[in-house]
């Protein structure tokens, strides 16, 4: 069991920026923190039970129809969020929409599922799941805030006792860069932040052979 | 809602590429050069119109009167990774020259959001059988001239000095934000201009 396999995720292999996996969800839900959260949870879930229970059947499955069997043990958990969100989040059941059947095909779970859990221990794999679902979601929520604060110059996230959730940014929330909270400003934005993403990645490289 | 109104939802107003962005991992991935481009786009469209008949087989023929509704997304992952496999093989022992141009896509496409995606939109929307048939067609069509006009203009982009980090990737989804914008022009109000709905 390696600590390195849980920190991998969550920066040096991102899911979101550097592997450039599971696009769908990831522009298509985040017009508001709480739904990126929402569905990072979802996504946490099913990476991580999936991880498990494909590192712990690897020997049994046959090599030759893995792929369909992960797609079913994925479909599974998926299922059980669908319906557990639905009975207690309607509301974010409601805006995450098709979306959530969409986490089957999502290609960060079937690709942890062929890269690492198939490969690895149940205990490196669950590390591994939350790792990169962890990943997945810290990704989905800066996206989501970028587009959130400037689109609607609004910041939702879960409504606590008399706060109802809804933090409002001055200036923003009377004159809204409108376009980032419809489709192309989510295409515009995850284009500047993988071009930021590689421009920090080519600096670190310099600086490496620098101190060579 | 008539076929008209449904394939202008599913080609323009609603593309899933540049709208409900499902199916970029492929639109990203394979639109490199036209000619690739239009062998994902043509498989995608077969696979996306033969999928929606059958799940709304499968779900009313067998789902419903079972009442197992919950199940419809573990049943129809299965119909259409079985399916793709099917086509696949059909593909290769009736016609080896398609096999040669689409066989690599083929594969790929059980992950194609837009294959769930509209099976799922078809059974949440109501529609009936050769409605399902015709969306499934659409939103395939849809894809397909997404996927053309963004490899015709990547191709243009790889002879234009772009900065290092920009270059791949970022310029692409760029690209796609700006055709998005134009996208917008087609709007709901197309359809009841134009007397559809």
């Amino acid at each position: 069991m390696k600590v390195k396999e849980l920190t991998k995720g969550i920066l040096r292999e991102n899911p979101v920026f550097i592997i450039m996996l599971g696009m769908c969800p990831t522009l298509g839900v985040t017009t508001q923190v709480i739904n990126a959260l929402g569905m990072g949870a979802g996504v946490i879930f099913v990476l991580t039970c999936s991880n498990i229970l494909i590192a712990a059947l690897k020997n049994i499955i046959p090599d030759s129809v893995r792929i369909p069997c992960y797609i079913v043990i994925i479909a599974s958990f998926v299922t059980i969020v669908e319906m557990f969100l639905h009975a207690f989040a309607p509301s974010i059941y409601a805006a995450l929409g098709v979306y959530l059947p969409l986490i089957v095909v999502n290609c960060i779970i079937l690709g942890r599922a062929e890269a690492f859990a198939s490969k690895n221990s149940v205990a490196d794999s669950l590390l591994d799941g939350i790792g990169m679902g962890l990943g997945f979601t810290l990704a989905l929520t800066l996206i989501a805030l970028i587009r959130e604060v400037l689109g609607k110059g609004t910041i939702t996230v879960f409504a606590i006792g008399g706060f109802n959730g809804v933090i409002s940014v001055p200036l923003l929330k009377d004159w809204p860069v409108r376009v980032m909270a419809l489709a192309p400003g989510a295409l515009l934005l995850m284009g500047y932040l993988k071009a930021f993403f590689n421009r920090l990645s080519e600096k670190k490289a310099q600086n490496q052979e620098a101190a060579k | 809602m008539t076929y008209i109104a449904i394939f202008l939802t599913y080609v323009f107003i609603n593309n899933f590429i540049l709208v409900q962005f499902m199916g970029i991992c492929p639109f990203i991935g394979v639109s490199k050069n036209s000619e690739s481009a239009i062998g994902m786009g043509l498989a995608v469209t077969f696979v996306t119109g033969v999928t929606s008949a059958i799940c709304w087989l499968v779900y009313y023929g067998i789902l419903q009167p079972l009442h197992l509704e919950y199940l419809e997304t573990v049943t129809f992952i299965l119909v259409i990774a079985s399916l793709v496999q099917l086509v696949e093989m059909v593909i290769r022992k009736i016609s080896p020259s398609l096999y040669k141009a689409l066989g690599i896509f083929l594969p790929l496409i059980t992950t194609n959001c837009i294959v769930l995606g509209i099976a799922l939109i078809n059974i949440t929307n109501n529609y009936n059988l050769l409605e399902s048939f015709a969306a499934g067609v659409a939103s395939g069509l849809g894809f397909t001239l997404a996927i053309i006009l963004m490899s015709n203009i990547r191709e243009k982009l790889d002879l234009t000095p772009v900065r290092k980090s920009f270059r791949g990737v970022p310029i692409a989804f760029i690209t796609a934000g700006l055709m998005a914008l134009a996208f917008m022009a087609f709007d709901k109000s197309l359809l009841s201009n134009l007397h559809l709905v």
